[in-house]
């Protein structure tokens, strides 16, 4: 039988649809209450006692580490899928089996797995909450909750002028990020090789529901006028063969020389790892967000585990 | 021929009409009849119609379609009228429901979604999203499905 769903929302986080607006607005609120547990400033044992399933069927670095920092530093535990070539997976387990036997250990569950629609599979499958931590080329709604929060620290505000640059075909972050700026006004301009657009369902969804989206595929023509810049790569490993991504690869690049006449606040963002889609030289520019766009993963992760297990955040965290 | 039937009344069984002209026999393909059952099956193809160019008509004897079966039609005939008939006379009509969602009718057409893993459990499902033109999404993967690949793709 399915558990109690915390305050209302839905039990899984599968894509950002899954979120209201308000459960948004108040889960970056939350984020930033936590920035001294992150730190290591406060300790906050809000999660101890609760088990937390890492299950990557895909490589992860930024993801899969920043979930077991967050549940650590709120005091709770994690177990791991661990290798793929050491489970039952290579035994050609279904992900059915797997996610049940998961149900039975964990109180939630990460899951990053290379199909599409995977998380929604294994969130029907499972009584525990799912968070999709990625779905092939589908949805990432952790990575959009960090890119949301770091938006907002920056700015104060997502009613903006957001370039999404790069491959936005095979970018499941972009295909989040899009839907959610969305819904809070943000004008967005999709820079894209046309091989690599937007995928058409994602742009039908975001002209319904009456989105200002320019499209384009001129990244520097957008530098003057954007509020953010956010950078994706362009992922070898999405495409069916070497020949169609070297028609594509290296394509968009920023280098400090590009940012002459950008907007002073303007931040550039991407969810890293990146190839050479930014010069280091930008790195020690005021524009450049990227790290501390991918240090904000913890705290909007835990965030997101406290509200999905049910653990209230006191309205001042001191030490 | 108007006259003329072109296939004789049937006892017992289910007659499915305003089939679109040339879809007959993928219609028996969604409704699993093979051909291998031995009770009669008669088709008429490419017939004159006021609500196609043309139409097709199914007969199969002795067996009484279930609603779940006949609302797979949706997918290619959904204005297909169907009649069970009992002893020569039409003892219910019954007509193409296309519900919220289409439940293990066709596989998803995106070839990487979690639905195409090999002996994966869980029921294929298409949500309906419109019904004129019908516009489906996986439940799953929230691909826009392409119709005529979903009826290559039928289960």
């Amino acid at each position: 039988m399915p558990r109690p769903l915390a305050k209302g929302m839905s039990k899984d986080l599968i894509t950002m649809d899954d979120l209201s607006d308000d459960d948004i607005i108040s889960l970056l609120d939350d984020a930033a209450r936590l920035v001294p547990v992150a730190q290591g400033n406060v300790h906050l044992p809000l999660l101890e006692g609760k088990l937390l399933g890492n299950m990557f069927f895909e490589p992860s670095t930024r993801t899969r580490m920043s979930f077991e920092t967050a549940m650590k530093r709120l005091g709770g535990n994690v177990i791991n899928l661990g290798a793929l070539a050491s489970s039952s997976v290579s035994k050609g387990e279904t992900l059915y089996d797997t996610m049940r036997m998961v149900d039975g250990y964990c109180d939630l569950a990460v899951l990053r797995h290379p199909r599409q629609g995977a998380a929604q599979y294994a969130a029907d499958a499972c009584a525990i909450p799912i968070v999709n931590a990625g779905d092939g080329a589908g949805h990432h709604p952790t990575q959009t909750l960090l890119d949301l929060f770091t938006i907002k620290q920056a700015h104060g505000r997502l009613d903006l002028d957001v370039t999404l640059v790069g491959d936005l075909r095979y970018g499941r972050t972009v295909h989040s990020l899009s839907h959610a700026l969305a819904r809070f006004g943000a004008r967005l301009t999709l820079v894209s090789p046309e091989s690599l657009g937007m995928p058409s369902e994602i742009v039908d969804d975001l002209k319904a529901a009456g989105s200002d989206i320019t499209v384009s595929d001129n990244l520097h023509s957008q530098v003057a006028t954007a509020d953010v810049i956010y950078m994706t790569r362009i992922q070898k490993e999405r495409f069916p063969d070497d020949d169609e991504y070297l028609k594509v690869a290296g394509i968009y690049q920023l280098s400090k020389s590009d940012l002459g006449g950008a907007k002073g606040s303007m931040i550039i963002m991407h969810p890293l790892p990146r190839v050479d889609e930014i010069d280091s030289d930008v790195d020690g520019t005021a524009h450049a967000l990227y790290f501390e766009q991918a240090a904000n993963g913890v705290v909007a992760r835990m965030a997101l585990l406290c509200r999905m297990l049910g653990a209230d955040i006191p309205d001042e965290v001191t030490a | 021929m108007s006259e003329m039937r072109r296939v004789t009344a049937i006892c017992n069984g289910t007659v499915i009409d305003h089939v679109p002209g040339g879809q007959a026999l993928r219609v028996l393909r969604m409704l699993r009849i093979t051909g291998s059952q031995s009770n009669p099956v008669s088709l008429v193809m490419n017939v004159p119609s006021s609500r196609y160019d043309s139409k097709d008509i199914i007969k199969v004897e002795d067996r009484e379609l279930t609603q779940d079966e006949l609302d797979r039609l949706a997918l290619i005939a959904p204005a297909a009228t169907v009649s069970i008939i009992r002893n020569f006379t039409v003892a219910e009509k019954r007509v193409v429901e296309l519900g919220d969602e289409m439940v293990n009718v066709a596989r998803c057409t995106f070839s990487n979604c979690i639905s195409h893993g090999d002996r994966e459990p869980l029921p294929h499902r298409l949500k309906v999203l419109a019904a004129e033109p019908l516009e489906l999404r996986c439940h799953y993967c929230g691909h826009t499905q392409d119709i005529e690949g979903l009826v290559e793709n039928l289960l």
